[in-house]
């Protein structure tokens, strides 16, 4: 078990370090932040002397080993274009981003299971096909279509919601939360909906697969045999069975969900770190675009690790197999 | 018991009112595609980031909506020699935190826009030495005569010296460094109105200064400014629309119809103080991104006037600015001190003439180039290249547009690395100098540093030179003439066209659009 731990470990610390490299080699080709951070007044001396401050003129390998030394002390530097440490200012984004994303998985969670459910039980019914035919939108259209258009009808036309930011905030030990306010739920609900499209559809379909499938099973048909009541044997039996897949699906979306929630940002002005990575990318500011993309490799290395570690725990297999192949059973 | 009732009577009553004045509160709020970079006035010359800061800080002079000088914190100034200008302060203005402004004050905050981590050292290079005289009045030393210091201090703000001392901000931020400096977040001002909350690309609030200096000039009745950048269009314009937004600041150019034909917004325009121009690397023996080898076509003027008369200007304002923009002959706008109409005229458009220039020059079989182009930094930047590849098609000349971000298209040019360039500019100073020191000087490590065409001309550069000291008006005027000739004569730029900036407004606001794109709120009026 130890040894299998820390044969994940390392090669997790081995992702870490090639996602950094790639990351921060990408960095040479988004352009020079000298120009944003001085105006056009300054003298070509200027621009070389500031260069030559921030190092920027160092070899490539220096300024990379630099880099990472900074970021295992968790030090990121300081943002270019918002003159702040750059841990300060993704401390400052996250929670606004983990709000967005929570309510995006809730409501897809909340909408797709239930539908799944009723499009695996009632497959012929002319609900489950209007619901089916609609949920390719949600796989078809990109976020940003979805958005705009959610905006001109809630915002403009019905002017109903508000069609950016997020509405009022309360500080809560330095976690600022919408949750707490009339406005800060009004803001939610759009960008919430617009990000929880895609996940919403993916989970309807497949939770609908899975009923289908399930409900083929040889048990079910017993269950039904046995003169069970449609309620036990859909909820009870059928449901229970599909819900792993769909656990183990939602579970590593999340990450993807962070993925996506850039463009949503952007389109709501939502102060979350996707935003802060955009904004950072137009300014060319290197600081916040190495950590945000390093931050966002950990947090998939961890995901990935943590399933990992679970899978052996839970799975009796694993282990079994691994005992015969050392001989130590059979 | 009756004097309790009595006082929790008023107490209502006043409660009351001050609901009422609660709800009849002015609030402007706008908005703009990016956020200012800091609070810092020092820190970083950028538009954005002055339109914040000069709502709350004041300069010696000021400009009004027509960009005439006024005095400001100062309230007169003459030169006493060549190299002495004297300034005369205002009495009784307060800084937001209470403290009297002085003489104290204008001699650091000069001092600070020169220091090393400053944005404006550009404004404040000449001046050599600032010395208070007394409390009112302070003496400014330049190098040499310096006719056009006011106009350059009016982009310099004043900071109170006493506050920058105790919160340790003497000097602005140094990216180096790794802590937020106390400026970055937090100001202390003479101007109109007080920062009250600043979460930077969120919202930043303002109140009203109730004791501003000015208030018998420009008696605006707004209470407060609420400003929230939202970057994308769509969204921006749509708040707008649906009147969660009072003010957009940047409309996009395919949305004005929409906004114009919306009953309660109002959509105003003006010629912006910026040219769009391209210009062409002529000193290098061969062109570093052309398949002409060992020589330079454009060291060649009739190949330059060939392109410029092979580019169709009108079609370009039609069908890519949609009518917004203002066709030019030289590179600067109209407002800025030394242009003329005449200048302003362009050689005609007629490819006969250019196709003759060509083969007079020897490239009647054309040529290929590279040509360099932004497509996130002036109004419709990208198309507007699209629009001349054809064009000098016509002429032979194959054009291979490059277009990029703005931060890898001005790294490439900075390092020279282009033959073929758009490029944009603005004159804060309003003054022709400053167009000739960036883009036409010779490139010297301090001059010239945005003349990338390698255009060198000793005449030119020693009347730039001249220009900065010139003290008699007519004697400069000529000067500045005189560079416009030999600028425009060789053709050293191809001039394109000045933008047109666009305001959107509701119609409750009364708001005077000025030329250098920046509002100011104290010339706001709620109707």
């Amino acid at each position: 078990m130890t040894a299998f731990i820390v044969r994940r470990l390392l090669q997790s610390i081995a992702v870490m370090l090639a996602v950094a490299f790639v990351s921060f080699a990408l960095f040479n080709f988004v352009g020079d932040p000298i120009n944003n951070m001085l105006g056009q007044e300054a003298t070509t001396e200027d621009r070389a002397e500031l260069r030559e401050r921030l190092g920027l003129n160092d070899p490539f390998i220096v300024q990379f080993g630099r880099f990472v030394g900074n970021a295992l002390q968790g030090e990121f530097g300081i943002s270019y274009r918002l003159k702040r440490p750059v841990s300060d200012l993704i401390a400052e984004r996250l929670p606004a981003t983990m709000e967005l994303v929570t309510a995006s998985a809730i409501l897809a969670l909340a909408i797709g299971v239930p539908l799944g459910v009723f499009t695996g039980l009632r497959r012929d019914s002319w609900f489950s096909r209007f619901v089916l035919t609609t949920s390719l939108v949600g796989v078809s259209l990109p976020t940003f279509v979805i958005g705009i258009f959610l905006i001109y009808i809630f915002s403009v036309t019905l002017g109903v919601l508000p069609s950016f930011g997020r509405g009022e905030t309360v500080d809560i030990g330095g976690w600022t939360t919408g949750l707490l306010t009339a406005g800060g739920w009004r803001s939610l609900i759009l960008p919430a909906i617009t990000l929880s499209l895609f996940q919403t559809t993916l989970i309807l379909r497949l939770v609908r697969a899975e009923m289908l499938e399930v409900l083929r099973t040889d048990y079910i048909r017993f269950a039904r045999a046995r003169g069970l009541t449609n309620r036990a044997v859909n909820f009870g039996h059928a449901l229970k069975n599909t819900l792993v897949p769909v656990i183990t699906i939602t579970g590593l979306q999340v990450g993807s969900l962070v993925a996506f929630s850039i463009i949503t940002e952007t389109v709501f002005q939502w102060p979350g770190m996707g935003f802060l990575f955009i904004a950072g990318l137009n300014f060319a500011d290197i600081p916040i675009m190495a950590a945000y993309l390093v931050m966002v490799a950990f947090v998939f290395v961890v995901i990935n690790l943590v399933v990992d570690i679970l899978y052996y725990v839970v799975d009796p297999r694993l282990r079994i197999d691994r005992a015969v192949a050392a001989g130590r059973t059979g | 018991m009756r004097a309790k009732l009595f006082i929790g009577g008023m107490v209502a009553v006043a409660t009351a009112m001050a609901a009422v004045s609660a709800q009849a509160e002015n609030v402007l709020r706008w908005s703009s595609q990016g956020d200012a970079l800091t609070l810092d006035p020092h820190s970083q010359n950028e538009g954005p980031t002055t339109v914040t800061n000069q709502q709350m800080y004041d300069s010696l002079v000021q400009r009004d909506w027509e960009l005439k000088l006024h005095p400001a914190l100062a309230t007169e100034w003459k030169p006493l020699d060549d190299t002495t200008w004297e300034f005369k302060l205002r009495q009784g203005v307060k800084f937001h935190d209470g403290s009297d402004f002085t003489a104290d004050d204008v001699v650091f905050s000069l001092k600070r826009a020169k220091a090393k981590t400053s944005d404006f050292k550009g404004y404040v290079n000449s001046i050599t030495d600032v010395v208070k005289i007394d409390d009112l009045t302070v003496h400014i030393r330049t190098q040499a005569a310096n006719p056009i210091l006011p106009s350059q201090l009016n982009s310099v703000r004043i900071m109170s010296k006493a506050w920058s001392v105790a919160n340790n901000v003497v000097e602005p931020q140094d990216y180096a460094d790794n802590e937020e400096t106390f400026a970055v977040r937090n100001t202390n001002g003479t101007g109109p109105f007080v920062l009250e909350l600043r979460e930077p690309d969120v919202q930043t609030v303002m109140v009203k200064n109730e004791n501003y200096w000015d208030l018998q000039d420009y008696p605006h009745n707004v209470d407060k400014i609420i400003y929230r950048p939202v970057q994308s269009n769509p969204t921006r314009v749509a708040a707008l629309l649906s009147g969660e937004l009072d003010f957009v600041l940047d409309p996009p150019v395919q949305d004005l119809g929409r906004i114009k034909a919306t009953p309660g917004l109002t959509l105003k325009q003006v010629a912006q103080i910026r040219t769009i121009f391209l210009g062409m690397d002529q000193a290098s023996p061969e062109l570093k991104y052309s398949d002409v080898k060992g020589a330079n076509p454009f060291g060649d003027k009739r190949v330059r006037q060939a392109m410029y008369q092979a580019i169709d200007i009108e079609t370009i304002k039609k069908k890519v600015m949609r009518g917004l923009s203002f066709p030019a002959g030289i590179v600067t706008s109209p407002g800025v001190h030394g242009y003329t109409e005449a200048l302003d005229k362009r050689l005609p458009y007629d490819v006969d003439r250019a196709k003759a220039l060509m083969a007079e020059a020897g490239y009647e079989d054309g040529f290929g180039v590279t040509l360099d182009c932004p497509n996130n930094r002036y109004v419709n930047d990208e198309a507007i290249c699209q629009a001349i590849v054809p064009m000098l098609a016509q002429i032979g000349i194959n054009v291979d547009l490059a277009a990029r971000p703005k931060s890898v298209h001005f790294k490439r040019l900075q390092q020279r690395d282009t033959s073929f360039y758009l490029l944009g500019w603005g004159v804060p100073t309003l003054d022709s100098h400053y167009v000739f020191e960036y883009l036409a000087h010779t490139t010297d490590g301090k001059r010239g540093s945005w003349n990338f065409t390698g255009f060198s001309n000793a005449r030119m550069d020693e009347v730039t030179e001249k220009m900065l000291s010139e003290v008699d008006q007519a004697k400069r005027d000529q000067l500045v003439a005189e560079a416009w000739d030999i600028l425009k004569g060789d053709i050293a730029y191809l001039p394109l066209h000045h933008q047109v900036i666009s305001w959107a407004m509701t119609d409750r606001l009364e708001l005077p659009i000025v030329a250098n794109d920046s509002p100011n709120f104290k010339w706001a009026r709620f109707k």
